[in-house]
Order: structure tokens, then C-alpha cells, then sequence
């Protein structure tokens, strides 16, 4: 299978890479482990009845995932930079199969980055009835769709040094206004403009391990909608991008 | 190399090609037109301009050549001539502003999408983290009738290297990893931007004798360089290029002949220059001690006028001009002038 053989290529390339695998993987362990170990024994984090790790082990899980998913557009930078984008431009593989790489490439980072932080959590006491993990991890994944387009988007509009500065701004942004590090309150205009962001339903999907609610329609109508718009302007982004960068 | 049986196949193949080459030559040597024997490449009027900072660049100005399948043609030209835009159209990479770009019969996406075209394009750097190897088969995977990996690498001379990591490659090496890519897809049309940028001497020549290897396979070859010598050396036809546009399309022989001046040094004392001036085919006189030169516009005409009139001259010489001279003659246009001048006008 010929599109296939192209996403092998990108997994292999890519997980070869180990600082790469150093900094996405390695950096939201760190954290973890930094806030969570010394406060394992913290059930009742800020009078919530939330335990502390499994509080931050989710939030880390809904960064972490977004960032590895955003950072495919880093890769696609200094792709184009060195005129790999072009060389593939001039052979037959089809842009469907070119996205195809792209996406499972960043989904393999994403799934790699939450399988750690999972496996951390449960090594410092987290526990969650096994119809829960898989209810927030599923919701999760698709939560993630949005930025797997957006990765593919930035990479194809920014250059290989402004990637790192739009990509790192704009998911502290977005972990910040959609309640990844504390909680946004139920009212007031950062919670309410936050409900139209895919992040803040990415942060709910992780909440469901704190007994929050799985997605109602509003979730499913604004994931679908940024996904959509997002996978569409990737798709022009990369049909216009054959000059020289 | 010729164990391999692929590369026998090919050595077989190439008399019948070159036959064939031959005769489409001959049959097409009396029209005008050259593709209508086989259009591999057409560009119509092609032009193309973009902006870079609020300033309009006008890449190519309107050009109109056409080359034949199976030909080696060299788009020679200075940097800023336009080589490199009129290769991104006819690979599909940009459209042109107007006119048409035909390849191998019909648009440049539909030949590409046939995995009819390899290219080695001008780049960076080559990406990181993959052997020549695995570059090599993923993209041959992608080609619906690629070259075996072994004989691409062997062809690109990177078999020793085939296994190591493309960031530790040298800068030669990673250039026949650029040539091996567009080698691998087996194309029927084979297109290089400045291929041997980075090349030493040496690594030049086995560089040129793998794309004769490739060429004489019936495979049509374009590559833009802005060294003479490999224009003259390497290609059948050289369309010179110049500020976005044609300004010599021929032979290499052809294109120093239409600089035309040829200049007739002989010793020839006591002779008045203003009677030499004068004779049929001259165009200037000037004299160096007992030498005379003339500057001729028919240097066979002046050579027997002046034995004609002057039969003790001697140690005589006729020199042409160099092929680079006849580059810098044919590419000195100015950007501010709006209209080729009198001599390009003349020479197009």
C-alpha cells in the first residue's frame, strides 16, 4: 500500500528522533512528577474531594496531547524549510495519504504522551474504575481531532523559526483559558467564550475522570465545527504551498 | 555495476533507443517545429511574475520553447535569469500568470500524478533521521514503476552510504541522495535545478556521466546550470536564458556563432589601418606593433580579401568567440530597459 508505506516512514522517522522524544515526552512527565509526587497523599485537593495526582495527571494529559498533536506543525516547518514538501509534491502520493502520515504520525506521539502519564499516575496511587479511563480516554482522543488539523495548518503557514513561538503561545494560551491548570468557575467571560474552543472540551473529556459530565450536544456541535473548518484550511493551506520558503 | 541485470537490460536497450533518437532527429531536422516528431515538454508563452515586498519581480517574461523526448537540454542562464521559476512551472509547482505549460502531453500534475517526473530540486537540507535506504524505498513505493532501490543507489554512487543517517551525510553526498530520489521513480522525464551545486571536480564528472547513463535510455533530461562548460559538455541543445527570458536557443556551437565576431591577427607592418578598415568583412582594425587585428563581422570573407590584397601577411590567426564571451554578450540586458535591445531583437 502506497500511502501506507509513506506513514510507516514518518512513524519510524519520527520516533527515531529522540531529542524529539526527550521534549514531548519527557517534559510533561517531568511536570507531573514535580507537582503530584510530593502531594500523592493529597485527596481532598483545595477542598474539592479531587485527589492532587489525578487532578494534574489528566490535566497533563489534555496539554500534553494537544501539544504533541500541534507540534506535527513544527515537523512540517522544517519540512518545507528543507524542500522535502516540494520533492513530495512532484510524486504521485495523494494529499489524502499525505494527511493520513501526518495525523497518525501526531496521534502516535499524542497516545504515547497519555500512556506515560497514565502509567505515572497509577505508579503514584491514581485509580479510576476501568469504564472511566476508557469513557475519557476515547472522548479525549476525539477531542483531539481539531489539533491534529490545526498542527497540519500552522506548519504549512509559519516557517521553521516562527513555529516554535506561534505553537508554544497559543496552546499555553489555550491550556490557560480552558481550565487545564485550575478551574475557570462556572460563570463570568473567559468561561463563556471559552465553550466555543476545542480545548476546553478537550479539558472536559479529562474531567470525566473527576466525575465530571461526559460532552452534551454543545461539545459534540463545537469539536465537529472546529474540526471541520480546521481540516478544510489545512487542505487549501497545503494545496497553495508549493513555492520555495 | 553491470552485474546487475536491470542495468544489462538497460545497456541492451540503449542502441535501440539511441536508433530511434536518431531517427526522430533526422525526420524532425526539416520542420521548423521541432515537437511535432514528440512533445515532451511545451511551454507557450509562458509568464510569470510575483511580488517580494511591495515590488513586482518579473520572473519569466514570456517564453516559448519546446523540446523533443529523449533530448538533454540545458537552461544555462545567470542567477535572477528565471531558470528556477520556468522549472517550478513545468514540474506544476507554480502556474504561470499566462500561457501554457504542456509535459509529456499534457498538464504537469497529470504527468506528475503518472509518476512520469523526477526532480531534483535546489534545497536545504535533506530531512533528518532516515537512511539514504529507506528514503529511497519509501519513495519508490510511491512510483508506479520505480527502478530498484539497489540499482538507484548504485547509480547514484551512494552504496557505501546506503545505510547511514541522512544528517550524516557530507554536503556531495547528500546532493546524489537528491539525485537518487529523482532517479529511483525511473522517469521519463528527469528535471535538475543547479544539480551540482556543493559537487567537487570529481564528483561532478561521475555525477554527468550517471545522467548520460539515464539519458541514453530514451529519457528526456532538463537541468538549469549556470556553469558553461557543463552546459556545453552535458546537453544537445542549450536554451540560454536572461532576465525571464530566451535570448539563444540552439546548439552550444550555434550559440557562440551568433555573437558572430571572430577577430584575424597576422603580422602585416607598414599598412595603413584605415585601407584594412575597409575590407569586405571587417569591421574594425587596430594594430599592436607589427600585428594587426581585425575585428570581423564575415571572418571568411575579410581572411581572403586581406591575402587577396596583402599576400606577405603572416602568422595568421583566426580566433572565435568563446563560448563566454558569447554568455556575456547574449546575457547583458539591462533590467531597466522595457524592450530587448537592437542586438537581442536581432539574435531572437
Amino acid at each position: 500500500m502506497r500511502s501506507l508505506a509513506y506513514t510507516r516512514f514518518e512513524l519510524v522517522r519520527t520516533f527515531r528522533n529522540w531529542r524529539l522524544l526527550v521534549f514531548s515526552l519527557g517534559f510533561p512527565l517531568v511536570l507531573f512528577f514535580m507537582i503530584a509526587a510530593p502531594n500523592r497523599d493529597v485527596h481532598n485537593f483545595d477542598g474539592s474531594g479531587i485527589a492532587l495526582p489525578l487532578y494534574y495527571m489528566v490535566g497533563l494529559v489534555s496539554f500534553g496531547a494537544m501539544t504533541s498533536l500541534i507540534s506535527t506543525g513544527a515537523r512540517i516547518a522544517s519540512e518545507r524549510t528543507d524542500g522535502w514538501t516540494r520533492q513530495l509534491r512532484i510524486t504521485p502520493l495523494r494529499s489524502a495519504a499525505y494527511f493520513r502520515a501526518k495525523v497518525l504520525t501526531g496521534y502516535a506521539m499524542a497516545g504515547a504522551t497519555i500512556v506515560l502519564l497514565y502509567a505515572s499516575g497509577i505508579s503514584i496511587g491514581v485509580s479510576l474504575p476501568a469504564g472511566r479511563w476508557l469513557e475519557m480516554t476515547g472522548l479525549i482522543l476525539i477531542a483531539l481531532v481539531p489539533f491534529a488539523a490545526l498542527g497540519v495548518l500552522l506548519g504549512h503557514l509559519a516557517t521553521a523559526d516562527t513555529i516554535g513561538p506561534a505553537t508554544g503561545g497559543l496552546v499555553s494560551l489555550l491550556a490557560l483559558v480552558s481550565g487545564t491548570w485550575f478551574p475557570l468557575g462556572s460563570h463570568g467571560i473567559v468561561h463563556d467564550l471559552a465553550q466555543y474552543l476545542p480545548s476546553y472540551w478537550l479539558v472536559c473529556a479529562s474531567h470525566i475522570s473527576l466525575g465530571g459530565p461526559a460532552w452534551a450536544g454543545t461539545g459534540w456541535a463545537v469539536v465537529g465545527s472546529w474540526a471541520a473548518v480546521l481540516a478544510i484550511l489545512a487542505r487549501v493551506a497545503y494545496r497553495r504551498d508549493t513555492k520555495r520558503v | 555495476m553491470s552485474s546487475h541485470p536491470s542495468y544489462r537490460a538497460g545497456l541492451a536497450r540503449i542502441d535501440d533507443l539511441r536508433r530511434q533518437a536518431d531517427a526522430l532527429r533526422r525526420a524532425s531536422l526539416g520542420s521548423v517545429e521541432r515537437d511535432d516528431a514528440a512533445p515532451g515538454v511545451v511551454l507557450r508563452g509562458a509568464v510569470k511574475s510575483y511580488r517580494t515586498g511591495g515590488a513586482v519581480v518579473h520572473a519569466v517574461r514570456g517564453i516559448d520553447v519546446s523540446i523533443a523526448k529523449g533530448d538533454t537540454v540545458a537552461l544555462l542562464g545567470p542567477n535572477g535569469a528565471g531558470k528556477s521559476t520556468t522549472i517550478d512551472m513545468l514540474l506544476g509547482l507554480i502556474a504561470p500568470d499566462s500561457g501554457s505549460v504542456s509535459l509529456m502531453g499534457g498538464p504537469p500534475k497529470d504527468a506528475v500524478a503518472h509518476g512520469m517526473v523526477g526532480a531534483m530540486l535546489q534545497a536545504g537540507a535533506l530531512i533528518r533521521d532516515v537512511t539514504p535506504r529507506e528514503l529511497l524505498k519509501m519513495m519508490a513505493s510511491l512510483h508506479p514503476d520505480p527502478l530498484e532501490v539497489a540499482d538507484a543507489l548504485e547509480l547514484a554512487g551512494l552504496t557505501e552510504v546506503a545505510d547511514r543517517r541522512t544528517q550524516k551525510l557530507s554536503g556531495g553526498q547528500a546532493q546524489r541522495v537528491r539525485f537518487a530520489l529523482a532517479l529511483v521513480a525511473d522517469p521519463a522525464v528527469l528535471i535538475l535545478d543547479e544539480p551540482t551545486v556543493g559537487m567537487d571536480v570529481e564528483a561532478r564528472r561521475g555525477f554527468w556521466a550517471s545522467v548520460r547513463g539515464f539519458a541514453a535510455r530514451g529519457k528526456t533530461v532538463i537541468f538549469a546550470t549556470h556553469y558553461l562548460e557543463e552546459a556545453d559538455a552535458y546537453a544537445d541543445r542549450v536554451i540560454l536564458m536572461s532576465n525571464g527570458r530566451v535570448v539563444a536557443d540552439g546548439a552550444t556551437s550555434e550559440i557562440r556563432a551568433r555573437v558572430g565576431r571572430r577577430t584575424i591577427r597576422a603580422t602585416l607592418p607598414n599598412i595603413d589601418l584605415a585601407t584594412l578598415s575597409v575590407l569586405p568583412g571587417v569591421a574594425a582594425a587596430d594594430r599592436r606593433g607589427e600585428e594587426i587585428i581585425l575585428v570581423c563581422s564575415d571572418s571568411d570573407a575579410a581572411v581572403r580579401a586581406l591575402l587577396g590584397a596583402y599576400p606577405e601577411a603572416r602568422d595568421i590567426e583566426i580566433a572565435g568567440a568563446g563560448l563566454e564571451e558569447a554568455f556575456v554578450e547574449l546575457t547583458t540586458y539591462h533590467e531597466d530597459t522595457p524592450a530587448p535591445t537592437r542586438r537581442q531583437e536581432a539574435l531572437v
